[in-house]
């Protein structure tokens, strides 16, 4: 099994007149296929090492490797690179451009990796589009949506360019439960019908119970990492 | 580079309001600009050209730079004299037709003749000094700008015999004669004749209303006692600005003193140098609060667009690509700001110039001026240079700023 994220000794530190330690010692590895949940009380740096692992920050100390490469090395553009092709990302507020149709929030990855052609773009947002049940809407602006709908356009968004990794910040935080059970239920299909590793940080408990491994974080530490062997659906 | 452009300008489509606030402080800004310059460097325009306007551009008179050398001290190279009585001078330019004929010949304008002499006019007991200019009126219409400054009659007027005289409504006012009258006018010679008043003119120079009277060449010369004699010779050229060049060389040829009007208007002059740097202040000082209004507008939207930033970061986009979209957009809405800046100058000049006044002098009623407005390119072009480097740097700070901001910060500070 390849090893798509290798953290070893990962501590986030926060320069301040009293620095706060976010992460602290965390060494772990993730796989292909996973569906991992990181769960833990509220400031217990569940989010900021989720960053670390998304290249969104960089650690004070430790190091990363990507997909086998060593991150710590490289400039703000080349993580923004390893980040467009690697990696997609799903926050608790959908964080989707307002002015931009569903289609063309979707595309922007695509835009910006630059190696579809334009039809091509289309063609696959739509289908994304279509797969998490927004097929009437393509052309609609964000706002024109509920909640649970521009969650979902967030991980059609996510999975633009093909990620090896999908990381979600509490994904369904801000959603009702009918909804949460809806993106909740999308994750796991990326695991188990496109291949993809899901990371979600999440304290939604009944979330947290039906996934594939479980990381328990106290004070930016890992305090049990363990592997639950789910039933087959 | 392409999708940076495309992200721009939907960026700035898809708020309308706000874009269209940023667009109108821009254009102000510039429409200001562009009224406010046009206004002062209109009214100085408007200045000079009456200046220029009511004399001529050249003045040759009979009159030498420097004193005669006195034939003695042709003669003799290093010889003191005292008490040398200086040889007399004939008055007056010699020659005329010569002199006036090589002007003709090179000079870009045309040019009028007149022999000015000194005379009182005596009416119903009372004694008034005045200039008696003697014209020939066909060519003066041409040069002088009294021509169109007429209340009754005109230069022509004065052709209808030789008797005939042109005073200023001042001075016809002044002696209580109103056209048709016969009024004396007494030479210094000694020689006196009786005109009849055919015209009048207005120029708003109370000096020159009140104290010039025009006949023709030929009654001036009899007036005066000297035959074909003239002392004035004056120029109005096609281009006023090349007046100190001509008058140079018509010095150099003729040896008389010609004067160019800005050497006549020296002191004037100066004054306008002084006036020219609080207008450069003035449309300065303008441009200045206008760029920082575009400052303002332009980079509260950038701040406003931090958690893009933050978003597209997440996303992949470099922290250039940031720079130059934020770039973009502000250079974007500096230019449609300027564009419509243009429009809002282009108007605001025009209402000036429908604004009338009519000026206290009015009492004959033709005295209706319009604000002065001068038209030049480069307000425009100034005016937008400053608003788009405004916007351009309005766009670039802050979001170099947000740039490099970590993405983290601004999602963090969003949830």
């Amino acid at each position: 099994m390849t090893l798509l994220i290798e953290a070893r000794h990962l501590t986030r530190i926060l320069p301040a007149t009293v620095p706060v330690t976010l992460v602290q010692d965390v060494t772990m590895s993730v796989g292909e296929r996973e569906f991992i949940a990181i769960t833990g009380p509220s400031g217990s740096g569940k989010s900021s090492l989720l960053y670390l692992l998304g290249l969104l920050d960089r650690p004070t100390s430790g190091s990363l490797n990507i997909a086998g490469q060593d991150t710590s090395a490289m400039d703000d553009d080349a993580l923004a690179r390893l980040r467009l092709e690697m990696l997609g990302f799903v926050f608790q507020f959908h964080f989707l451009l307002p002015e931009f149709s569903l289609l063309e929030n979707v595309k922007l990855p695509m835009r910006k990796a630059g190696r579809l052609s334009s039809a091509e773009m289309r063609e696959r947002a739509a289908a994304l589009l279509e797969e998490l049940g927004l097929a009437g809407h393509l052309d609609k602006r964000p706002d024109q949506l509920s909640g649970g709908q521009r969650q979902r356009v967030a991980v059609a968004r996510s999975l633009a360019n093909d990620p090896h990794v999908v990381l979600a910040d509490e994904p369904t935080g801000s959603l009702d439960s009918k909804s949460s059970e809806q993106v909740f239920q999308i994750l796991r299909d990326l695991v188990h019908k496109r291949r993809k590793t899901v990371i979600a940080v999440t304290h939604d408990m009944d979330i947290a119970a039906r996934v594939d491994r479980r990381i328990h974080l106290v004070d930016g530490r890992v305090v049990s990492d363990e592997r639950v062997a789910q039933p087959v659906v | 580079m392409r999708l940076v452009l495309e992200l721009a300008l939907t960026h700035i489509a898809g708020r309308g309001r706000q874009t269209l606030v940023a667009i109108l402080g821009v254009a102000l800004g510039v429409g200001f600009s562009i009224a406010m310059a046009a206004l002062m460097q209109g009214t100085e325009k408007d200045f000079i050209a009456q200046l220029v306007d009511t004399m001529p551009h050249v003045q040759i008179s009979d009159e030498r730079r420097t004193a005669r050398r006195q034939p003695a001290e042709d003669l003799f190279a290093a010889t003191q004299f005292e008490g040398l009585r200086p040889k007399e001078d004939r008055r007056g330019i010699l020659n005329p037709a010569a002199a006036t004929a090589a002007l003709r010949s090179w000079v870009p304008g045309s040019m009028a003749q007149s022999l000015r002499t000194q005379g009182v006019i005596r009416y119903a007991g009372r004694d008034v000094g005045v200039s008696v200019i003697g014209i020939e009126p066909e060519i003066e219409v041409r040069v002088s700008s009294v021509a169109g400054d007429f209340v009754e009659g005109s230069f022509d007027a004065l052709r209808a015999g030789g008797n005939n005289i042109i005073v200023g409504d001042a001075l016809a006012r002044r002696i209580g004669a109103s056209t048709g009258t016969t009024i004396q006018v007494v030479a210094p010679t000694g020689q006196s004749r009786g005109f009849r008043i055919v015209g009048q003119f207005h120029t708003g120079n109370n000096a020159r209303d009140e104290g010039e009277t025009y006949v023709l060449l030929k009654s001036a010369q009899i007036l005066s006692e000297r035959p074909n004699a003239i002392n004035d010779i004056r120029l109005r050229l096609a281009d006023p600005e090349a007046a100190p060049r001509v008058a140079r060389q018509a010095e150099a040829e003729l040896g008389y003193k010609a004067v160019p009007w800005q050497e006549a208007n020296e002191s004037l002059l100066e004054a306008l140098v002084v006036r020219n740097v609080v207008m450069y202040t003035v449309v300065g000082a303008i441009l200045l609060v206008a760029g920082f209004g575009i400052f303002n507008i332009i980079s509260t939207i950038t701040h406003e667009k931090a958690r893009d930033i933050a978003i597209l970061k997440s996303l992949g986009f470099t922290q250039g690509n940031m720079r130059r979209l934020f770039l973009v957009e502000g250079l974007a809405l500096g230019a449609a700001g300027s564009l419509v800046g243009w429009l809002i100058g282009f108007l605001l000049c025009f209402a000036l110039s429908q604004v009338e006044f009519k000026l206290s002098g009015a009492a004959i009623g033709r005295e209706l001026t319009r604000l002065p407005l001068f038209w030049s390119p480069w307000h425009y072009v100034i005016a937008s240079a400053f608003a788009l480097i405004a916007s351009a740097v309005a766009g670039y700070l802050p979001a170099r700023q947000a740039a490099r901001l970590n993405p983290v910060d601004i999602i963090r500070g969003a949830t």
